[in-house]
């Protein structure tokens, strides 16, 4: 196994090439092919049950593809853990909020920060010595987020309590404190309204150009898609039906046809 | 220090440059940061402003030269305001939520030359407006965010300025000592601000105020509220306005408290717990907003708290105001009153952040009796005030124990007062403008031959000296059969419900009075989720039966009650609808200060004026509505009118 390269914005920072996965009998991939190019927003989208959840699942290593390769930043994936890809760089969120509903917008964010503390258990379990000095600096880095995303109002309110549009704002917030290269949206604008839409739609474009993270989002909103990402790939029952800019998928007949129907 | 020392500080800069040298280590401003509060010194401020000044010198800031200044309360902001008026230049604060048309208006006719704003947004605002404000060279902003990859030939974050600054000063050996001499060379007749009036009746126009007559005005509030060093605010009422200039810039360089910047608009409550304010300001709305929270909290609370939540507000009604005038009251009440203080006005008081408040005060628009009575049965010391921004402010304010829902209070000190023979009310006063920009027509129209100036309100003096507003001149009127017509009071009773959110009265010259309400979408959505109502909309709620039910009750009961004012009686609400949507700045129907332009209202819905007098149990409307992007988009609907049973006025026979 070679060691990681250092990747110039615009290298392939992930390869994904022939990928197949299978559930039992059910195909949800088969054979899908793509690349995450650094410093760039790639959305994948595609109709319901197309594989793209699947598809994000594979990429962090929750799910194995039984063929197919994937390689991040040169080397090639052997199977591994979730964890082990938030170790490399990859972070989250999930179409479904997945935070502590009972902790605080501030504690779930340092969550984030947990692979990053390094000062010894017994420090910790003190919050004493080297391991406050530790936090105070995680905890200022936490704070810059919670600026970032203009949360500052809701700092101390339990998740549980809030907006569903804010609770997917502390959500993108904790994948942020993990300092991803690679950051994975799984439907960032699902159930929002207009106006949460559009100030996502801002915070994802704030972070690829503050941050220069390089971003891979599902999205089913075609217009914030096309706004938003600089190319675009399609899944339909598990394949890939079309890659490109926006402009291109947008004029593909089978893009049109899968999104709009087509009698048979 | 002596009163004649104090008098040759005539200009702001003067007094930083004193509060520097005298409490160089008192904190002069906070600023919550990162979730802390970082606080900058009187001496450090004073560093800072000097060096920024020196920055703007470098930039091309000359004498006389407009800056605008446009954005929320933060420390960058004021500074920018300091250092212009160190170096004699004008900073025009711009309201930060005016869409771009409006802003290139006022940028435009105020030939500003420079901007200091707070984010991308503003700049993007900026921006788009440029080749309408050709005076506009260079705009300078406070938060980097978004902007790293924006042209910046023309584009400068503060901070560079101010480390610009710095370094200038240990390069050449005078580079400091100008910027004291521009400082020194500052005049008590020279324009120290200009703000523009937030327009009830039209196109905002730009007044002009002295540094003298500016400083005058606040050492003579400073002392008539006994404000000093240990005082604190929270300043988070927009830049632009004269309560924030006054208030919290003005009498702060006066009288050198410190002044904490709020994290965000959001968290200002929180803030203002944090830092203890002692001192508030606040126009009628935030204290209906703060009372309908409260409201709302409490029919969610359990019903043993709710319960004693309304007795104990029961013994404020009756006791409370007694007590904070020091009048006699018996025993037996005091100490029900103590009980009630530790057990829910104590806890109320810090829940809103007033715990260790000294003064309040309210003004901008006529506040409603009962809300300031609730206040006041409390124990927060809230008073009124009157003023203009005409006047830097202060026209009369109440002087303590000797208040009362009903005046503003005798004239302010030094301020003169006389009704005209139409019964408006003109005033001289030490903060008295010295024009508008570029309308010296406007200016004499406003001026009368003797030096007063006209503040287009309608008011008298009662039997103790004090004034009495009764309402705009020209809004006051007369129904047909000849009642007196006093929309803004009828209004301001409306607005104590905390269901009810803006009102409109109509009536002038009609055989009746009717109502466009606004509902309040925080409280009558909290009903709304208690009683299972099902919406989607402010429109589908307001159209609501039951809501219409709720409302036509409050109107109800504001009848009953103006029918027991011999003056008013005739003036009942007899229709009403609730508006399609919600009344808004950037659709014009309000000012940016949040007071209703009640002619441009009456244009916009004319079809609903005319169901109203026209018996129509229904109408229909459509309206172009913008969004805060600046698209134009439209909604039309049904409403619904609805008729309201008055009560019989029994004439006051002639004794």
């Amino acid at each position: 196994m070679s060691a990681p390269v250092e990747l110039k914005r615009g290298d392939v920072m992930l390869a994904v090439e022939n990928v197949s996965l299978r559930f039992g009998g059910v195909k949800a991939i088969t054979d899908v092919s793509f690349d995450i190019r650094k410093g760039e927003i790639r959305a994948i989208i595609g109709p319901n049950g197309a594989g793209k959840t699947s598809m994000l699942n594979c990429i962090n290593g929750f799910y194995h593809p039984q063929e197919g390769r994937i390689t991040y930043k040169g080397v090639k994936r052997e199977k591994m853990r979730p964890y082990v890809a938030a170790s490399q760089g990859i972070a989250r969120t999930f179409q479904n909020v997945a935070l502590f509903k009972g902790m605080t917008t501030l504690d779930n964010i340092m969550v984030g920060r947990t692979l990053k503390m390094n000062s010894p258990f017994f420090w910790q379990i003190w919050r004493h010595g080297p391991a406050m000095n530790e936090e105070v600096a995680h905890r200022r880095f936490v704070e810059e987020i919670i600026d970032f995303l203009e949360i500052e109002h809701i700092r101390k309110v339990p998740v549980g309590k809030l907006p569903y549009g804010l609770q997917k704002r502390v959500e993108l917030g904790r994948a942020l404190a993990m300092e991803p290269e690679l950051l994975l949206l799984d439907e960032p604008m699902a159930g929002m309204n207009l106006e949460e839409k559009e100030d996502m739609c801002r915070f994802i474009i704030d972070v690829s150009s503050q941050y220069g993270t390089t971003i891979a989002l599902i999205e089913h909103d075609m217009g914030v898609v096309m706004d938003l990402s600089d190319r675009v790939v399609v899944l339909e029952y598990g394949r890939k039906i079309a890659d490109g800019t926006p402009a291109e998928v947008k004029a593909n007949q089978q893009v049109i046809d899968a999104y709009l129907g087509v009698g048979h | 220090m002596s009163q004649s020392a104090h008098d040759a500080l005539d200009t702001f800069p003067k007094w930083i440059a004193h509060h520097a040298k005298v409490r160089p280590e008192r904190p002069a401003m906070r600023f919550k940061d990162a979730g802390i509060w970082q606080e900058w010194t009187w001496a450090q401020m004073f560093d800072i402003v000097r060096a920024y000044a020196v920055g703007l010198t470098d930039l091309g800031l000359k004498r006389g030269d407009k800056i605008a200044i446009v954005g929320t309360n933060r420390p960058k902001l004021y500074w920018s305001i300091m250092a212009a008026q160190c170096l004699g230049a004008v900073p025009v604060p711009v309201y930060a939520d005016a869409v771009a048309d409006e802003m290139a208006y006022v940028l435009d006719h105020a030939e500003v030359v420079m901007a200091a704003v707070q984010d991308q947004e503003q700049v993007d605002k900026l921006i788009s407006v440029k080749d309408r404000v050709p005076s506009l060279t260079q705009i300078i902003y406070d938060e980097p965010r978004g902007l790293r990859d924006y042209d910046h030939t023309r584009l400068h974050p503060i901070h560079a300025i101010i480390e610009r600054g710095i370094a200038m000063q240990h390069e050449g050996p005078d580079v400091r000592g100008r910027i004291d001499r521009a400082i020194e060379a500052g005049k008590a007749e020279d324009m120290s601000i200009m703000l523009y009036t937030s327009g009830t009746t039209g196109r905002s126009k730009g007044v002009m105020l002295s540094a003298g007559g500016s400083v005058k005005a606040c050492r003579d509030t400073v002392a008539f509220d006994k404000l000093n060093d240990n005082d604190e605010v929270l300043a988070y009422l927009p830049l632009a306005w004269v309560g924030d200039h006054y208030l919290n810039y003005g009498q702060a360089l006066v009288a050198g408290f410190c002044v904490n910047c709020p994290e965000s608009p959001e968290t200002a409550v929180d803030d203002r717990r944090e830092v203890g304010a002692t001192f508030f300001f606040a126009p009628p709305r935030v204290f209906e907003g703060m009372l309908t929270r409260i409201m709302i909290r409490m029919e969610d609370a359990s019903a043993l708290k709710r319960s004693m939540f309304h007795h104990f507000i029961g013994v404020a009604k009756q006791w409370g105001e007694k007590i904070l005038n020091g009048e006699s009251v018996p025993l037996g009440a005091r100490l029900h009153y103590a009980l009630g203080e530790m057990l829910v006005y104590g806890p109320l008081k810090n829940v809103m952040g007033f715990s260790k408040m000294r003064v309040g005060y309210t003004a901008g628009e006529a506040i409603g009796p009962e809300l300031f009575s609730f206040y006041r049965s409390i124990g927060i010391n809230l008073k009124q005030l009157y003023g203009q921004t005409e006047a830097f402010l202060y026209v009369t304010c109440q002087p303590d124990g000797q208040i009362r829902a009903d005046t503003v209070g005798p004239p302010a000190p030094n301020v003169e007062i006389k009704i005209s023979d139409e019964g408006e009310l003109l005033y001289k006063s030490p903060g008295m403008f010295i024009g508008y920009f570029k309308e010296p027509e406007k200016t004499a129209e406003t001026m009368t031959p003797d030096g007063y100036v006209r503040t287009g309100d309608s008011g008298f003096f009662d039997k103790t000296g004090h004034i009495r507003i009764i309402d705009r001149a020209k809004d006051v009127g007369k129904l047909a059969n000849g009642a007196l017509f006093a929309p803004k009071y009828i209004e301001n009773k409306l607005k104590f419900y905390p269901n009810i959110k803006e009102v409109v009265a109509y009536g002038q010259g009609e055989d009746f009075v009717t109502v466009f309400i606004n509902i309040d979408m925080t409280a009558v959505g909290n009903w709304a989720e208690r009683n299972n109502v099902a919406y989607a909309s402010y429109q589908e709620l307001a159209n609501h039966p039951d809501v219409y039910k709720i409302i036509a009750g409050h109107v109800d009961e504001v009848n009953k009650s103006l029918a027991g004012e011999p003056m008013m009686a005739r003036s009942q609400v007899t229709r009403f609808l609730i508006l399609p949507k919600e009344l808004d700045a950037d659709d014009g129907e309000l000012t940016r200060t949040q007071k209703v332009r009640r002619s441009f209202i009456a244009e916009r819905y004319k079809p609903l004026i005319e169901a109203l007098y026209n018996g129509a149990k229904e109408a229909d409307i459509s309206l172009e509505v913008t969004f805060e992007d600046g698209r134009k988009g439209s909604i039309s609907g049904r409403v619904r009118v609805a008729d309201v049973q008055g009560y019989p006025v029994f004439e006051e026979k002639a004794a």
